[in-house]
Order: C-alpha cells, then structure tokens, then sequence
C-alpha cells in the first residue's frame, strides 16, 4: 500500500473517527514523522534516520556539527551510525545525546525510558570484592613482616583478579 | 549434531494446529567492549573467551536447567553452519560471516547462543507450539547464570544496551511461527498484518527479515523493547496477542471449509498426491506442499500424522539432505530426487 501523500510505501496505518465518520490514513516513515505518528520499529533503521535528520534538521536540534559529533570512546561518528544504523559501542548512547534519544523514541513507539529490570547485584562480585579486600590486608601484613616471598605470591593473586576485567568487581 | 534432529523443531506442542514454534532472544553486550562491528579480530576474540568461560563455569545446575556445548563456527564445516541455519540456530548472516565467532547449544537444541553476532550476545530458547513462557524462563535462566561472572553494558536511562536502538531496553524479542493458510485463502492477512504493526508487532516470512510468506507460514514478533518490563511484554504476547492470532486462524479455518470446502479439499489433496508421486522436487516446492498436507491433517481432510509433517520439513532442506545421504554425489538433479524419495517413504 502507497503513502497518501506520495509514492513510498506505506508504514503507519491509522484510522481517525471524527463525528461518526472514519477515515484511513496510510503513511511513509517521512510523513508520518512529519504528523508526529509513531513509526514501526520493523522500518529499517536505515529509513526512518534520513527522514528522522530531515525533520531534526527544521527543528534546528541537529546541527552540522553534530551531525560529525564523534563518540569518544570508540571514535564512531553520528553520521556512520546513521549509515549503518549500528552504534559503535555502549558509550555512544551517552556521546550522541540529544539525537540518539529522537532515534529511540521514533523506533521505541514513544517510549523514553527503561521500566524494567537492572542487573541483578552478583554474589560474585561481593566474593570477589571480599577477596579482594583480604588480600591487600595479608599484603600489608606480609611486607610489614619482611615475608618478601609471601607478598610476591599474594601481589600475582591481586593481579590475576585485576587480569579479568569482566569479572563482577563493582 | 549432524544425526539428531531438533526435537524443538519436530515435535508438537501447545496450540499446534497453528503455531508451529515459539522463540524468545534476549540481546546482550559485554560493558567496556565495543559492540561486534566495531571490534577487531582480537576483541571479539575476548568477547569469546570471557563467554566461554562464563558457560563453563555455569555448570549444569545452573538457572538454565542444562549444558551448553560450545560450537566455534570459524572452524566448523559449512554444512554444519548450514544445518544450524536450517533449524533456525543461527542467522544467514551470521553462519556466512568470516570473523571469530561461537554458538553455544544445549543438547536438546532448545537454548542457545550466538557469540559475536550483532550483540555479543544473542540467547535463545525454541520449542514446539505455544510455549513463550517456558522459552522466556530458560532463555532468563541462562541470561542470569552468565550474569554472575559478566557485566553487562547498562544504561540507567536506556536499560540494557544494543548495537542498535530498536532492541535497547529490555534487549528481548518474543516471536512464534504461525502456519496461517486460511487467513491468506480468504484474503485477510493483510487485515491482520495491519492489526499486528498498530500492536507494535513486526510480522517476517518463514526465513525471518526479508523473507517470502513460503508455506503461509509467518513470524510475529514484538517490535519495541524499551519502555515495558520483561512481564508485561510476555503478558502482552504470550496472554494476548498469540491467542487472539490462533482465534483468527481457527475461525477463518471454519470459514473457508463453509464457504469453500471443495476448493481447500482439492488443494491439500492435490498436494498429498503431488508429494506421493513426485520423483524430484525442490525444497520450495516441498515446504509449499507439505505445509498444504500440514492443512488437510489439522482440518480432518487427510490422515497424516502433523509430527511426520514436522520431521519432514526439516528433513527437506539441503543441509539435512545431505546428512541422510553422506555418500549422494553433489548435483541438483541428485538433491531434488533425494528429497522426493524422502518424502514418498515419510509419506507412506
């Protein structure tokens, strides 16, 4: 089915009843942006980004210049992500505020913010943390008691715990 | 895994008359690491053995309930990545990639994994018919044992992060394969297609993005996933939208043999007859028709058993084919003759 208002297909499909009557409307991503009418998220990314800049751009929120804005972790720019619709790594979601929250809310059907659940805290992580903390006090302890070789042994278990970065150790 | 079949993918489950299997993903990237198309060879090298070992350590009495067996797709052979394809394991794009990357699978095939996919992590659970629930606990199960030893990337404002946007949030996507003929011979599939997308539901064809509706068999799956908690979404699918979708199915099913009986008699029989008689047959052509037989068993019209229809549209495809006869020479006439074979033993 074609947009009523051009030839694209059509994405958003409403049905507004005003005064007993019911009219059908059937939009492309551009136009229904235009309206302000949420677009499926099954639209690839690829095709709601170039309409999404277009109406950004009128409302003056992207400026060129951030159109270029590069994330500084990973060094992706806005303009790649736009291409690819892939971000470059977890920190671009902070680098590319305030264009990346129009793309997830166009995507997320209005929605602004998680409601669910947040990583459970890790048992784990406390065992570690625990180890941790006893280590550096037998450490401390070991070189205050001149026990050099002790406090070798215990400085290689400090850093084969430092050694796995994914391992729980907030 | 070349001899076993999916027992997902074969058996029969809740609701089975219309859906075929249920699935439930959850997405999932490792904090301080760029996402998957931004890594080089050896970042995605990490990303593997940090996951590797988090598996191993698991266990198996672990929230999963099983063993994950660790599959590296580099170095496995391309029929395997083939067949892992065919019992929707992996992605296409995924079983082509030449980049480091891994599957873990349980022995059952109902839960796995794709490392270094889109995501770093890509959890699934399959099973036959309706069972969204029980694929969401298994799938959880596994996403909480390996949340013991990872950290994953989390963001207070966006939740669990994505390479792409449409899957931040709660990073999950609950879908079921739905066999739909009846709604397609009355025309009335694209009414429910609009309906599905004004429920924020994307609707694929039988090999998921971009694919044909083959066989009337569609892919429903919940297309936002930020901005409602793991239960409401699987309330809303699984409590929802998946009975209101097999409803249609049922009451269009009693519509067409009223309206037109003769003409759904002739198109299940005439395609038992063309799979009885056939000596070659491509793989598109014996989905189409096995899914019509799949048709006359549910409505009464023909006396096949659906499981044997089930078994047979996995055993169709290439990859399969070429595991039942190891020894067949390659060669497309070959192939077609095989399957057609197959098919008239399966049929009896």
């Amino acid at each position: 089915m074609k947009c009523d208002l051009c030839n694209k297909p059509a994405v958003v499909h409403e049905v507004i009843i005003q005064g007993g009557k019911s009219t059908e409307l059937h939009l492309c991503a551009e136009h229904a942006i235009e309206k302000g009418l949420a677009v499926p998220a099954q639209q690839p990314l690829a095709d709601i980004l170039p309409a999404l800049g277009g109406v950004v751009k009128v409302e003056g929120v992207i400026g060129k210049g951030q159109q270029q804005a590069r994330c500084t972790a990973c060094g992706c720019t806005f303009s790649e992500f736009k291409k690819s619709g892939s971000l470059g790594c977890p920190a671009c979601y902070d680098s590319f505020m305030p264009m990346i929250a129009h793309v997830i809310e166009r995507a997320q059907a209005g929605a602004t913010a998680h409601v669910g659940r947040s990583p459970a805290p890790s048992k784990d992580a406390e065992r570690v943390q625990h180890l941790r903390s006893k280590l550096m006090r037998e450490l401390e302890q070991a070189i205050a008691a001149e026990q050099y070789e002790r406090a070798a042994q215990l400085r290689d278990e400090l850093k084969a715990l430092d050694a796995a970065p994914q391992v729980r150790d907030e | 895994m070349s001899e076993s079949f999916s027992a997902a993918l074969t058996q029969l489950g809740p609701e089975s008359d219309v859906v075929i299997t249920s699935r439930v993903r959850f997405a999932r990237n490792l904090r301080g690491f760029p996402f998957t198309s931004r890594a080089s060879g050896p970042v995605r090298q990490e990303v593997m053995r940090l996951v590797r070992r988090a598996v191993e350590q698991s266990g198996p009495h672990a929230d999963a309930g099983c063993n994950l067996r660790w599959i590296d797709l580099q170095t496995a052979t391309p029929r395997d990545r083939q067949l892992l394809c065919e019992r929707h394991l992996v992605s296409k794009h995924f079983a082509s990639l030449d980049a480091p990357r891994a599957l873990a699978l349980s022995s059952d095939e109902h839960v796995s994994m794709m490392i270094n996919e889109e995501d770093h992590l890509r959890i699934q659970a399959i099973g036959a018919g309706a069972c969204t629930r029980e694929c969401f606990e298994r799938a959880a199960g596994v996403e909480r044992d390996l949340a013991r030893t990872l950290l994953f990337a989390f963001h207070e404002r966006w939740g669990f992060l994505t390479a792409c946007p449409t899957n931040v949030g709660s990073g999950i996507r609950i879908s079921a394969m739905l066999h739909l003929p009846a709604l397609t011979l009355l025309k009335e599939l694209e009414r429910v297609k609009r309906a599905a997308r004004e429920l924020h539901l994307a609707v694929r064809g039988y090999h998921g993005e971009g694919s044909d509706s083959l066989g009337d068999l569609y892919q429903f799956s919940n297309q936002t996933t930020l901005g409602a908690t793991d239960d409401a979404l699987l309330n809303e699918f699984h409590g929802s939208v998946l009975p209101r979708l097999v409803q249609y199915e049922r009451e269009a099913r009693t519509a067409a043999m009223e309206k037109a009986r003769v003409r759904i008699e002739d198109l299940v029989h005439r395609a038992l007859a063309t799979l009885r008689s056939a000596r070659l047959i491509s793989a598109e052509s014996a989905v189409r028709d096995l899914c019509r037989v799949r048709l006359g068993a549910v409505l009464g019209l023909l006396p096949t058993d659906l499981a044997t229809i089930q078994r047979l549209l996995l055993q169709v495809q290439p990859a399969h084919l070429s595991v039942l006869h190891p020894q067949a020479l390659e060669g497309d006439e070959t192939e077609r003759e095989l399957r057609a074979t197959l098919i008239r033993e399966g049929l009896g």
